[in-house]
């Protein structure tokens, strides 16, 4: 943003302007703008063909009854209508998606968190900690389903066996109604941690050492630091990982669709979910549409809520924020 | 060091150690498990590694999915993405960053929301506009939007690295008579070239690991990805643990190697858009 406070300097730096110089001027900032969008174009024409155009269209199929097969017709908010108040699924998958939603990223911003800090100490083959850590993170979402299924696997998946080797008692994973989503969150975790990680990192390694040697020095030991110093100074990245991560844990789709099809008893079937078996295996088009558009407003809400709580918790250097 | 500090240390390696096993152990399973016939694999007691490597599970794989055909559509995907998010996404945030021009910060604002917005919202509308143009079940769907700016998320990131760069650069220029193409091809491009291959890798990632539109797409065996092939495989092949984990790490190996290649710039470019942001 300070970038944006100097361009007027620059723009008065032309000298002294009499009226063919102006002219001329004004030429030069008309071609600067036709410049500029011509540069910017392909992302202004994408997100009109992409993302403009589409929400509108999800608006106003949301409000017919499209079926595929055949013609569709005017409903009005029938759609919507049906979602609150008959639909089978919808609370349900409201519920199952929140508890999904505050589990991981509670889960998700605490182990990234410790992890960056333990990184962030003096410590021998950090770089190669660093790498393991991000790894998960690489391995593509099917692949790690199919993984994870495999380590979930009542009889002789590792977990099993582990639980089985200290004497513990085997769980039913993602097999049983009460386990699943917090199995599908430990899977979550481990390979959605990386970029939170490296982010914290990042930002622990802007804390000023000064202000940790301060706290020391008034005999404060590492809770001290870490509660006065770290966690304000650090607050606008956990802000930021803390957005991305209840977005993108709101549309979680893969793990449930490629190892529990959303269930036992729909206890994963997630919201994305959801809105994929109606459009695309029931073809109730309007139904998804509706779907999507109140999946926009939650995201929406959702950012705005934190946006507007965001000024008592996170600290802007400067004061300013 | 005093007592206190050397626990202190011991503790820090322990809950490193801890961690590092948790991150690990899956992938050191999914390996073992690769190698395994499964006889050795439904033993129990458990067996840590295979007296004997089984490499047939391999062969198996490739033999019960065409997986070389996967690949091939998987790069016919892959490449375009990222040659179009790398050229696109640059000039949109070259014009975003360096430019004034009306209702430039209205566009910037629709980038970051786009960013929020989830895929899965405008599904429904694009699925309705590429079954209209019969391109359901080709390529097109996955790779066009791409050459539309790269990805929201790709523009935000290079426009920060953009934003870098003193605008003294562009003015001298200017001065010398080059045009807005030859400043942004060849004095802004090599510039931000650290941040275009964190974006070239992101995207190669995306594309490679991206499941949700290959499914809603791709509809017969001959156009499927890596990603939805291994889906087929999983539904047909769930008891075969040893072929499962094989066909797997088909699938996870070349992202991987791609990322310990580039791996200083995919931390560079998540740490910009994490601090900056």
């Amino acid at each position: 943003m300070a970038r944006g406070a100097c361009m007027p300097a620059a723009r008065r730096s032309g000298g002294p302007e009499g009226g063919g110089m102006r002219r001329r001027h004004l030429h030069a900032e008309a071609l600067e703008a036709i410049a500029g969008y011509l540069f910017a174009s392909p992302v202004i024409l994408g997100l009109l063909i992409w993302v403009i155009a589409p929400m509108i269209g999800v608006v106003l199929i949301s409000l017919t009854d499209w079926n595929v097969l055949t013609a569709p017709h005017w409903v009005g908010i029938r759609n919507y209508v049906k979602l609150f108040t008959t639909d089978l699924y919808f609370w349900n998958t409201l519920k199952v998606t929140a508890y999904f939603v505050v589990l991981n990223v509670v889960c998700t911003t605490i182990y990234s968190l410790v992890v960056a800090m333990l990184l962030n100490q003096r410590i021998r083959g950090r770089s190669i900690y660093r790498s393991i850590f991000y790894m998960p993170t690489i391995v593509p979402v099917v692949a790690s389903s199919a993984l994870w299924l495999w380590l979930f696997n009542a009889d002789f998946g590792l977990f099993n066996l582990l639980l089985q080797g200290v004497g513990l008692h085997k769980s039913l994973w993602i097999s049983s109604q009460t386990t699943v989503v917090p199995s599908i969150v430990i899977m979550s975790v481990w390979g959605g941690a990386g970029n939170t990680i490296v982010i914290f990192l990042a930002a622990l390694q802007g804390v000023p050492r000064q202000l940790l040697e301060a706290v020391e020095i008034d005999g404060g030991n590492w809770w001290h630091r870490f509660r006065a110093i770290t966690l304000p100074m650090i607050s606008p990245v956990t802000f930021f990982n803390v957005v991305t991560g209840l977005i993108a844990s709101f549309t979680i789709f893969t793990q449930s669709y490629v190892m529990t099809g959303g269930g036992p008893n729909n206890a994963s079937l997630f919201y994305v979910l959801l809105l994929y078996r109606e459009g695309f295996q029931r073809n109730n088009i309007g139904g998804a549409a509706a779907l999507s558009w109140v999946l926009i407003v939650i995201v929406s809400l959702l950012s705005l809520l934190i946006f507007r709580t965001s000024r008592q918790w996170v600290y802007y250097e400067g004061g300013n924020g | 060091m005093t007592a206190g500090r050397v626990t202190g240390k011991a503790l820090v390696y322990l809950a490193l150690v801890v961690g590092a096993a948790f991150c690990f152990l899956p992938v050191f399973w999914l390996v073992r498990s690769s190698v395994m016939t499964l006889g050795d694999i439904f033993k129990y007691p458990p067996i840590v590694w295979p007296a004997r490597v089984h490499w047939q599970n391999f062969a198996d794989a490739m033999q019960a999915s065409p997986f070389l055909l996967y690949f091939r559509n998987t790069m016919i995907v892959v490449v375009p993405n990222v040659v179009g998010s790398l050229l696109t996404a640059s000039m949109s945030a070259y014009g975003l960053s360096r430019f004034r021009f009306p209702l430039r910060n209205f566009w910037f604002a629709l980038v970051l929301g786009a960013i929020i917005l989830p895929p899965a919202v405008v599904l429904i509308p694009q699925f309705l506009l590429w079954s209209n143009l019969h391109l359901v079940n080709t390529f097109l769907p996955l790779i066009v939007p791409v050459w539309f700016g790269g990805g929201a998320f790709n523009v935000f990131l290079l426009r920060q690295f953009f934003l870098t760069i003193p605008k003294d650069f562009d003015d001298a220029a200017r001065m010398d008579g080059a045009s807005y193409w030859r400043i942004y091809w060849q004095i802004m491009i090599p510039f931000i070239q650290p941040a275009l291959i964190a974006v070239g890798l992101f995207q190669f990632l995306f594309a490679w690991n991206d499941f949700f539109s290959p499914l809603i797409y791709l509809s017969s065996k001959e156009t499927y990805t890596l990603a939805i092939g291994l889906r087929f495989f999983i539904g047909s092949y769930a008891t075969f643990w040893n072929n499962l984990m094989a066909a797997s790490l088909i699938v996870i190996v070349p992202p991987v190697i791609v990322f310990l290649i580039g791996q200083r710039y995919f931390v560079e470019g998540v740490t910009l858009t994490g601090i900056k942001g």
